[in-house]
């Protein structure tokens, strides 16, 4: 009996495999449309993070690709997933299974991203996450199909955890988003932590999207830890920050340390407040001219500057469709091999490499908040601090726990 | 009381057996059930399946709560705890041991049973809004343990649930496949909970809703009767749950959130309450509403609350409920007084 399934298994997925190749070869793009959908938070804790205005940075990279690819049109659908991996594996699933989408991106939240990730690898379609930091994506639960751009937790427990390192912070305390996004980050930092001789004295979690945070900033404040690390983002961040400064908490003699910051969150809080506060981001607006070009016309769009998110999934749209065109079809299997081998050379990144498990690799800024009184006006947020150089910001892929091996049965 | 419809809630029907005018109804209903159940079968060619699947779920899972609700007359606010629970307990099973489909859904509404049997043990000691704050107590004490509890991974979720071979034969991640697994489970807890209503069981629970101290004078024990229906609505909104889990292959925070045990409620209230088919009708309307709203752009809980004020304002007994009264009225003339 179990003989004969496995036979009829085989027999099975090979009719199944040459029905899926045969229209691949046949027909170039299916549906005749090439279909990307930007999923995300719009209207939650990480609506400013990525939301609407990466909706918006989509659109300009479809527009400045031109509009067509391969002479078939390109069309773009959004929604927002509330931040619950529910939602968003319904409305990837019914994107799939309806609307013939053949791409999702951008992904905030990290358990979105590793549930539509997975959804999408059993369905054979690509992701490219842009929004999610867990380095899960890209590891234990990597996909063949799945990709991961503008940054991960890996990159910024190197970057703004080791600038606090250096700077004496030895003793840790942490407070963590309960969700993968959360663990992977303590761990990492933690990790880091720990190499260069420090310690880390314990944690707390909080759910997602928190409106109290009074309870877990005093658990922080009474363990005595030199530096309480932030492993959470968004709105969350921003009201540890505040819930921080209610009961002293920097006063007191304590450092905080916003692991995962952006200019969002920065022009959220107002300078005042975020003054001095150590962050990694991919990307800033004013490092070149070609950045602030770029940034002006994103505000046209968007009426915010970028962030590394928005300007990532501007990235990762692009790149999409420099590979639909490079691999004549938007047959997934031809068009993840481009995005593996095709180099990322744009406004986001210089030189970017896509390594077998789908880890994009480019270089990291660290960067400090200025002070009100040295900032020439709004959004000139940042003091350019230090390059994280790809290879340090990102795990190679022996040691990401990634089994590239299995990609090959697909 | 005057104006209570002269269908299956009436106290006399209930007791005494069934009058004339129910027997045609009934004649009525199971050719109404063949078409229904016709209709359900060939559904999936028209319908997005998933869609299907999720309106059976929530219709299961509303009409083991209007057995409570509308044939006890127990206003339940902790129900999410049984379908969420049964969730995490089936994707649980089902992902880490490796269970086999149907057993993991079994075991999920187990579990939903055991939470049911502990919950509705505490909580029938009281009546009335009293038993409701208990309920609700009970299930958000159920939430923050599955918040914390590390099985469920906290925000994520029990994520790529593995459908699995239903007894080894059947692969469920084909989506027609497991369409008619679903079905098979709505059907038989649906049976179920219809049979129980007309048992000589669901009429104690009847007349203990119409009057419990009388029930307790006729010398039922009606605690046992109570506990006993808490139980097995607790099961069959697991069987619902455990089924949700593996349809959408992941078990989260949202199916134990009391939102849920409130959303519930409004389905049961707006297919009619205390009929058998109510809920399941008003799961499909709040279903397909909270979908097609949902692409729209219109505030999706807006609109469903202003036509729940409607229906509460113009037709006080749910869809079912009215069309039931409605379809009396012309085989009998006005109800009786």
């Amino acid at each position: 009996m179990k003989r004969f399934n496995a036979m009829s298994t085989t027999a099975l997925s090979a009719v199944i495999a040459a029905t899926l190749a045969a229209p691949a070869m046949a027909q170039e793009v299916s549906g005749d449309v090439v279909k990307i959908g930007i999923l995300n938070d719009q209207s939650g804790v990480y609506a400013d993070f990525g939301g609407r205005s990466s909706v918006a940075a989509a659109r300009m990279a479809i527009a400045d690709f031109g509009g067509t690819v391969l002479g078939k049109p390109i069309e773009l659908v959004d929604a927002d997933h509330q931040n619950k991996a529910d939602i968003a594996s319904n409305i990837a699933r019914e994107w799939y299974d309806v609307q013939n989408v053949d791409a999702i991106m951008e992904l905030t939240t990290s358990s979105v991203a590793l549930a539509v990730q997975g959804l999408s690898r059993e369905k054979g379609k690509i992701t490219i996450t842009t929004g999610a930091a867990t380095t899960e994506l890209t590891g234990k639960q990597c996909s063949p199909y799945g990709f991961h751009w503008a940054y991960d937790t890996h990159a910024l427990a190197v970057g703004t955890g080791g600038a606090l390192v250096k700077a004496g912070g030895d003793t840790w305390f942490f407070l963590t988003a309960d969700y993968a996004f959360g663990y992977s980050l303590e761990e990492q930092t933690g990790n880091f932590v720990k190499a260069n001789g420090g310690q880390v004295l314990g944690s707390v979690r909080h759910p997602l999207s928190t409106t109290d945070f009074s309870s877990f900033v005093l658990q922080a404040q009474s363990s005595g830890a030199k530096v309480v690390g932030m492993a959470n983002a968004g709105l969350d961040t921003q009201n540890t920050i505040k819930a921080a400064a209610e009961f002293g908490l920097v006063q007191s003699g304590q450092q905080l340390a916003a692991l995962l910051f952006t200019l969002a969150e920065v022009h959220g809080l107002g300078l005042d407040a975020a003054q001095g506060i150590n962050l990694t981001e991919g990307w800033y607006w004013d490092q070149s001219d070609e950045n602030r070009a770029f940034a002006e016309r994103f505000q046209k769009e968007a009426n915010v500057k970028p962030n590394m998110i928005h300007v990532g999934t501007y990235s990762a749209v692009l790149q999409y469709l420099k590979a639909v065109q490079a691999a004549g079809t938007d047959e997934t299997k031809a068009v993840a091999a481009k995005l593996h081998e095709l180099p990322v050379e744009d406004v986001f990144a210089k030189k970017g490499t896509v390594q077998a498990n789908g880890r994009m690799v480019y270089d990291m800024y660290l960067f400090q908040v200025k002070a009100p009184g040295d900032s020439k006006g709004e959004w000139d947020y940042y003091n350019q601090v230090a390059t994280v150089p790809g290879a340090e910001a990102y795990l190679p892929v022996d040691q990401s726990g990634c089994d590239t091996a299995s990609f090959a049965a697909n | 009381m005057s104006s209570a419809p002269a269908s299956a809630s009436d106290p006399t029907a209930a007791g005494v057996g069934l009058p004339r005018g129910q027997h045609r109804l009934t004649g009525l209903g199971s050719a109404l059930a063949v078409i229904v159940l016709l209709g359900l079968l060939v559904a999936p060619l028209a319908v997005y399946p998933v869609f299907l699947m999720k309106i059976l779920c929530f219709a299961l899972f509303a009409t083991a709560f209007n057995l409570l609700l509308g044939y006890v007359g127990l206003l339940s606010f902790g129900h999410a705890a049984f379908f969420g629970g049964a969730a995490y307990f089936t994707a649980h099973a089902a992902k880490v041991w490796g269970f086999e489909p149907l057993l993991a859904v079994l075991f999920g509404a187990a579990g939903a049973a055991v939470i049911g049997l502990v919950i509705g043990f505490l909580a029938i000691r009281r009546q009335g809004i009293y038993f409701s704050m208990v309920t609700l107590a009970l299930s958000q004490m159920v939430f923050f343990v599955f918040l914390q509890a590390p099985f469920t991974h906290g925000e994520d979720g029990i994520q790529n649930v593995p459908r699995g071979r239903l007894i080894g034969l059947f692969d469920l991640s084909d989506t027609l496949t497991m369409y008619y697994f679903v079905l098979m489970v709505f059907v038989f807890g649906f049976f179920a909970v219809w049979r129980i209503v007309h048992s000589p069981f669901g009429h104690v629970l009847q007349a203990i809703r119409e009057n419990e101290n009388r029930a307790v004078s006729l010398g039922y024990r009606v605690e046992r009767y109570k506990l006993g229906a808490f139980v097995m609505s607790a099961f069959i909104a697991g069987l619902a749950g455990g089924t949700k889990a593996l349809v959408f292959q992941i078990a989260t925070l949202t199916d134990v959130a009391w939102q849920m045990s409130g959303e519930v409620i409004l389905m049961t209230l707006l297919g009619g309450l205390g009929t058998i088919l109510g809920p399941s009708v008003g799961a499909g309307l709040v279903v397909t509403l909270q979908n097609y709203l949902a692409a729209s752009g219109l505030p999706v809980t807006v609109v469903i609350g202003c036509i729940f004020v409607l229906c509460v304002l113009v037709f006080r007994r749910g869809l079912v409920g009215e069309a039931i009264r409605l379809l009396h009225r012309r085989g009998q003339g006005l109800p009786r007084r």
